[in-house]
């Protein structure tokens, strides 16, 4: 990494920092301090990640051959619903949002933490019981209704443990509502003086849009879950039908809130790639208030889109035809941000430490993933791909290519910020590439085969198939080993890395101007806002 | 004394700032909880068209005298709440306490009607699910009426017990001198969702005891 400091050129640590004001378990269990706080969720993401992730490589190994080479069909069923429980609303959900949203929200608006502290660790905890009752469901015997938990099976057949799940998700969603209430007070409210809505750095844009949906939609899957156990605990009959109930009613209610989903996981992604792309760019964004509004429009009309989750399940021509434009609709503010961030590279000054790497990796994936997205909201296409590997490789490349690349570039990015310390940068950009290549390898060939019909969640498959699910198997492994490196030079940074000067990218924004790591309080003086975010030189740019 | 409490907690600059930001919080809470509740209102409503035939029957076996002497318990329960405020902002503490424990007891004779009619509901058999057997022929869907029923006014007698809960912990405040003029964030606060939960009730009384005119 090239870049000038500007600083002391040789960085001393700061004595006293959030990190050693106070030691034990204690002090981290019982903590108030967002950045600690943002810790604890860092940690117990990463335990569920690998959790999901052991699911992830039981069910690529199984399907290396065509009559499945593991593992029962019943515990087949038990794997991939434990995969997707797990990643999406114990890591997905929370991952930006919770670790990165939680340490920068009150450091990027010049705040000495979030609006309501103890709301904050209480949020944690409410996670962590939500967690063990899902993981309980894991180690008793596991689940097989998919993430889904559609009705009437999750609701009267499925003699799994589909109970301690389902409370499992409907308590963590109380953690989600929790955070998102804390980050739009804190946003509106704790701004420091001159920090107007359009100096906020485009994270802060991307965080409270996530958090209009994660207060308007997780009460819906709260309630539609709740309703599952009603209905699995003293047989009511909201969902069955032989009581008149309709299950296609939980499937809108589901979806209602799990499409919007979907963004929660996107939104903050693509705000942590504003900040990655104007900083190695050094450049300011190209149209702020595009990029901005984008992700309110992205918030908003992720409303209104859920049926086309239910184009083949029995809804009318009509509402599909009107679902499926509304799905169209959303392509409109997503592509405005990959035009804008691509425009933002126009003549920029751009370096490739990891964490760009990372980004310029998100914005090819997650066009991939959006454009693919569009195949599956025209009705015709969708009754041709619907349930097959086509969709698991749409929205793997939206989730992990988008979401987690993102993920990864922002704990990259603010690691110095985080630990004090900066990671070594060759292992860095060796693994983001690993994981950028063990991706590909592992989500192109299933485009294929859903394409060519292959079913989602069978455990066998004819043979033709083979070829491309094996070399999906080897990509996984490739990936798994990309994840596994930064687990390990993160850890080891920690402790043995250099020491991070307060810094190290010579960035813009709030978060740069404190110590790494900051002190508890974020900043020693409340700072006072004169300029736009992303205020970077600017050059002459000489136009042909 | 001095009043040690009218100082804003370290991550606000001062106590307008922390009162602000706890209105705001209560306003997006609200939200939450009427997207939360908005789920079993839209499923009442699609079946509520779809079998209007047994919602009207299902309605009917409700003890309409019960439920509106409730909504008028509960609207009562709102008055005391709006007057427990305003005790506090004008620094009245003995009226604080007054109206905080009249709103509590009219909350609890409220909990009491329900769970009375729960308990007559459970004696005539029509308990969906566990204890379903009405007197006489009754239209098929109306067992689905009466886990909407038990679902949307459980749910809201939750709520209540919640509510009561927390008024019981502004009542110990109170009385310890806790509320001054110049901050009482958390009795505004639980103030709003006390009326938050009384006006769900007052569209739960039409949907569930007035279905198809009485």
């Amino acid at each position: 990494m090239s870049t000038v400091s500007v600083e002391d050129p040789e960085p001393t640590e700061s004595p006293v920092h959030y990190l050693n004001v106070h030691y034990g378990v204690k002090s981290w269990l019982l903590t108030t301090d967002h950045k600690r706080i943002a810790l604890l969720y860092l940690a117990s993401i990463t335990f569920f990640f690998i959790v999901g992730g052991t699911a992830a490589v039981l069910i690529r190994m199984n399907l290396l051959t065509p009559t499945g080479l593991l593992v029962e069909p019943a515990t087949y069923n038990k794997l991939f619903s434990i995969h997707g429980i797990v990643m999406v609303f114990f890591f997905l959900i929370p991952s930006i949002p919770a670790v990165l949203g939680n340490f920068l929200v009150p450091l990027m608006i010049g705040a000495r933490d979030l609006a309501f502290p103890k709301l904050n660790l209480l949020s944690w905890y409410v996670y962590i019981v939500g967690g063990m009752f899902t993981l309980y469901a894991v180690i008793a015997g596991g689940v097989d209704t998919g993430w889904t938990f559609y009705a009437p099976y999750s609701s009267t057949y499925s003699n799994t443990h589909v109970m301690a799940t389902a409370l499992g998700v409907f308590i963590t969603g109380f953690s989600s509502i929790l955070t998102g209430l804390n980050f739009i007070v804190t946003i509106h409210k704790m701004r420091a003086p001159g920090m107007t809505w359009f100096r906020l750095p485009l994270f802060i844009w991307a965080t409270y849009a996530t958090s209009v949906i994660f207060i308007l939609g997780t009460p819906v899957l709260g309630i539609s879950i709740l309703l599952i156990a009603l209905e699995r605990a003293f047989h009511l009959g909201f969902f069955n039908p032989a009581l008149g109930g309709d299950p296609l009613l939980f499937q809108h209610l589901f979806w209602f809130y799990s499409h919007p989903a979907v963004y929660i996981m996107i939104l903050p992604a693509m705000g942590v790639e504003s900040e990655l792309i104007t900083c190695f760019s050094k450049k300011r964004i190209f149209g702020y208030s595009f990029v901005a509004m984008s992700s309110l429009a992205i918030a908003l009309l992720g409303f209104l889109v859920w049926a086309h989750h239910m184009f083949v399940a029995g809804v009318s021509m009509y509402a599909g035809m009107v679902f499926s434009i509304l799905s169209y609709l959303v392509g409109v503010p997503s592509s405005v941000k990959v035009f804008n961030w691509t425009a933002t590279l126009y003549k920029g000054s751009i370096s490739y430490a990891a964490p760009m790497l990372y980004g310029i990796g998100f914005i090819g994936l997650f066009s991939m993933g959006g454009v693919t997205g569009m195949f599956l909201a025209s009705l015709g296409m969708d009754v041709h791909v619907h349930d097959t590997y086509f969709v698991i490789a749409h929205f793997h490349y939206i989730m992990v290519g988008g979401a987690v690349m993102a993920y990864l570039g922002g704990i990259h990015f603010w690691w110095p910020k985080i630990s004090g310390r900066l990671y070594p940068e060759g292992w860095a950009r060796f693994s983001a590439l690993v994981i950028f290549l063990g991706f590909n390898l592992t989500f192109f060939p299933q485009y294929i085969l859903g394409y060519l019909g292959m079913p989602r969640r069978y455990p066998v498959y004819p043979p033709e198939f083979q070829v491309l699910n094996v070399m999906s198997t080897a990509g996984a492994s490739i990936l798994g080993v990309g994840y596994l490196i930064p687990l390990i030079y993160l850890i080891w940074s920690m402790r043995y890395g250099p020491v991070a000067s307060s810094n190290p990218w010579g960035a813009k924004g709030l978060e740069w101007e404190t110590p790494s790591p900051p002190p508890t309080d974020n900043f020693e003086v409340t700072p006072v806002v004169t300029t736009e975010a992303y205020d970077y030189p600017s050059r002459e740019v000489n136009v042909a | 004394l001095p009043d040690i409490h009218a100082v804003a907690a370290h991550q606000f600059d001062d106590l307008d700032q922390q009162q602000e930001a706890s209105s705001l919080g209560i306003w997006v809470f609200i939200a939450t909880e009427i997207m939360f509740f908005g789920g079993l209102f839209t499923g009442y409503t699609v079946y509520r068209t779809q079998y209007f035939v047994s919602f009207v029957a299902g309605s009917h076996l409700l003890d309409l005298k019960l439920g509106a002497f409730n909504t008028a318990v509960l609207i009562g329960s709102s008055l005391t709440m709006a007057l427990a405020v305003y005790a506090a902002q004008t620094g009245k503490r003995k009226s604080l306490v007054v109206f905080l424990i009249l709103t509590m007891i009219l909350g609890s004779v409220f909990l009491g009607i329900k769970f009375s009619e729960y308990a007559t509901k459970y004696e005539h058999h029509l308990i969906p699910g566990i204890r379903f057997a009405p007197e006489g022929s009754y239209p098929p869907q109306m067992e689905l009426y009466f886990s909407f029923y038990f679902a949307m006014t459980a749910l809201h007698a939750l709520h209540m017990i919640i509510g009561l809960g927390l008024l019981a912990a502004l009542v110990g405040m109170a009385a310890r001198g806790r509320f001054s003029p110049a901050s009482h964030n958390p009795v505004e606060v639980i103030g709003i969702y006390w009326h938050f939960v009384d006006i769900v009730w007052i569209f739960l009384f039409p949907l569930l005891y007035l279905v198809g005119g009485r």
